[in-house]
């Protein structure tokens, strides 16, 4: 039981790594490149705009998908590793 | 065969498919009612998911919006995109486990009490009216332009369409005819953007061909575009904006309120595992990508296509005859969407931003009188089979997608609010030992109730429709998502500080929307004009969701570090809902 216990929260801590940089990423090309840093990226020219227009129109929903998928990826290998998948 | 016929036709045989389908999915038990079951396939459940969240507003207006904007309504589509990624890491597979059928379900139990349970109903309800309204509103438009009936006739009319499959068939009915829908208005959606992008850059992919050439001109589309609408006095497409803070509080209040939605979070339930809900997440965010990013693409190229139809020899040539308009003018003029005046009885029509003082001598020097033309934004995507000259039965296409993206997020509201009212309250508050059999009837009476509501409230507006989409999203991102949140991600958040957080966190949005927009939303009774000047700190009441969210979450730490920590029973179920082991089937309570 309490090897049970410790191996839930070994997990729990893993998920909550992997849910924080997923979410770094996700702030980055929204509120980062899409918003903030976006006067930063002028020179780098995208189709008649400049990179953070893009991010802020196609790139973030790009992105997004990208980060959901490889989340359910690495968190599926973590249920196998520790034991705890369906 | 005149375009009505084949409107009818179209919008005819969508129908003949709902009902099919209907007949197909009758729900037989409160488990198929409320959760289709629970053995909805994820890349199933994503197409459903997406047509649920898709309304009225991101099929016929949000390109309208954008094109009108530029840049700074990029806040939409990172907004309404980038909540996916929120609700596929912090809720929806952890809500899956938990394996009830609503959302003040896990409220109810995490924060063990009723006044969280009741609570949380009291927010859904508020926020799923509101949101329902615009979807009746919007079938309402798209029945009265295309299929010649009075927008109230069109109303009752979706309202029976939805009666039908979402009394009978509940969740399972209402899952198997949002997949319907999706497919009916993504093809809608898609096919007059591809030849528009075809016809301006040669490319038929509409999100390569915003950032290609404009074929005419050589130049890249994007910088044509901003050098047509400056030449005019307008910002440019792509300009920056100044208010940073607020761009980024806008687009948290969308993604937060948007993985607050009620009716989305119990889309998830629907899947057979765990995983499956962080999967379905991705495929329903691929679904909604379809359409987001022709959106943009939409946008720009309308608002172009636009330009050159009124100055068709260039911005520093005379503009457009009024007598050789285009047809399609002609046709939106007759529903008023387009409106033209003659200030300076030319016969031409200008169309520029008088409001641009810089600009002001230019347009004296050539004898202007004012801007001439407006142009309602939902045209954009209405009128766009006519502007690119496509045939009748792609304007049939677009009047069925319009009326299935209404109709689709209409059924997924009902049946949010009519679970949360059988369910949570006359199963859990007020009659626990109801039957099977009586809850069902409850559920069907529940909605049916709702539906009649909801058309009520489409007959007759009550005149904030606009407003509308601030407040669903401010609610559910500074009540809903938060409590979520915490029950999941902390042990030592209890009932009380859960309960202090949903009430601060309701409270403070919607008295600082009241104050902008109208106590209540009763025109003129607003505390401050609705300018940025006003705004504290420059954040606009559709931006204030997410500071409402983050006193939501100051408030409920505060209040139960003060208190007792939660019961052991309860932090047991925080650590369930934690691992996927055993979850099983959505459990019959």
């Amino acid at each position: 039981m309490a090897d049970d216990k410790a191996n839930a929260a070994a997990y729990w801590k893993a998920n909550v790594s992997l849910i924080t940089w997923s979410l770094v990423v996700w702030a980055l090309v929204s509120f980062g490149f899409g918003i903030l840093l976006r006067p930063m990226l002028m020179n780098i020219s995208v189709g008649g705009a400049d990179l953070g227009f893009w991010f802020a129109q196609q790139g973030s929903i790009i992105t997004f998908i990208a980060i959901i998928f490889h989340y359910a990826w690495r968190l599926n290998k973590l249920d196998k590793q520790f034991g705890v998948e369906e | 065969m005149s375009q009505f016929v084949i409107n009818m036709l179209f919008v005819g045989a969508s129908f003949a498919l709902y009902f099919g389908i209907a007949v197909w999915a009758r729900a037989g038990s409160t488990k198929e009612f409320y959760v289709a079951g629970g053995g909805v396939h994820p890349v199933t459940n994503g197409m459903a998911t997406a047509a649920d969240w898709m309304s009225a507003a991101s099929f016929i207006s949000m390109a309208g919006l954008i094109a009108a904007g530029g840049y700074s309504t990029s806040v939409y589509l990172m907004g309404w995109t980038g909540g996916y990624v929120l609700l596929a890491m912090l809720l929806a597979p952890y809500l899956r486990k938990f394996g009830k059928f609503t959302v003040p379900d896990f409220i109810g139990d995490r924060f063990y009490s009723r006044g969280a349970r009741l609570a949380a109903v009291i927010c859904l309800l508020l926020i799923s009216l509101t949101y329902v309204i615009g979807q009746m509103a919007g079938a309402g438009i798209a029945f009265s332009r295309f299929l010649e009936v009075s927008n109230s006739a069109g109303i009752w009319i979706a309202a029976a369409v939805v009666f039908a499959y979402a009394v009978f068939g509940g969740m399972k009915g209402i899952t198997y005819t949002q997949v319907a829908q999706y497919v009916v208005l993504i093809i809608a959606y898609t096919i007059p953007a591809v030849f528009i992008a075809f016809q301006l850059t040669g490319n038929p992919i509409p999100s390569l061909g915003m950032i290609g050439t404009h074929v005419e001109s050589g130049e890249p589309l994007l910088a044509k575009l901003d050098a047509v609408v400056t030449d005019l006095g307008f910002a440019a497409y792509t300009a920056d904006t100044d208010n940073k803070l607020n761009m980024i509080l806008f687009t948290l209040s969308l993604m937060i309120g948007t993985a607050g939605l009620p009716h989305v979070i119990i889309r998830f339930f629907t899947v057979p595992k765990v995983a499956d809900a962080r999967w379905s997440a991705g495929w329903t965010l691929i679904f909604i990508a379809l359409l987001y990013l022709t959106a943009p693409a939409v946008a720009s190229m309308a608002r172009l296509n636009l330009m050159t139809t009124v100055y068709p020899q260039g911005t520093e040539a005379a503009p457009l005859a009024y007598e050789e308009r285009p047809e399609w003018v002609k046709t939106w003029e007759e529903t008023g969407l387009i409106k033209w005046e003659d200030k300076n009885s030319d016969g031409r029509v200008q169309f520029y931003n008088d409001a641009n003082a810089t600009f002001k001598a230019t347009a004296t020097e050539r004898g202007w009188n004012g801007n001439e033309l407006t142009v309602n934004n939902d045209i954009i995507v209405l009128a766009n089979p006519e502007i690119a000259n496509l045939p009748g039965w792609v304007i049939g296409l677009i009047a069925a997608g319009a009326i299935a993206a209404a109709l689709s997020t209409a059924a997924g509201l009902l049946l949010a609010i009519s679970s949360a009212v059988s369910h949570d309250l006359i199963k859990t508050l007020i009659n626990p030992k109801i039957s099977e059999e009586s809850e069902m009837k409850a559920a069907r009476i529940s909605m049916a109730v709702a539906i009649l509501l909801a058309t009520w409230l489409g007959l007759n507006p009550p005149g904030f429709a606009a407003q509308v989409v601030a407040l669903a999203f401010g609610l559910a991102a500074a009540t809903l998502f938060p409590a979520l949140m915490m029950g999941i991600f902390s042990k030592r958040v209890n009932d009380k500080g859960a309960i202090a957080g949903m009430t601060v966190g309701l409270l403070v949005t919607i008295v600082y929307i009241f104050m902008y927009l109208g106590w209540f939303f009763i025109p003129g009774t607003a505390t401050f004009a609705n300018t940025p000047d006003n705004w504290l700190f420059g954040i606009s009441p559709q931006a204030f969701g997410s500071v409402g969210a983050i006193i939501n979450f100051a408030v409920a730490y505060a209040v139960s570090l003060v208190t007792d920590a939660p019961p052991k029973a309860v932090q047991d179920l925080v650590e369930s809902v934690r691992t996927p082991k055993g979850a099983g089937a959505a459990l019959d309570h």
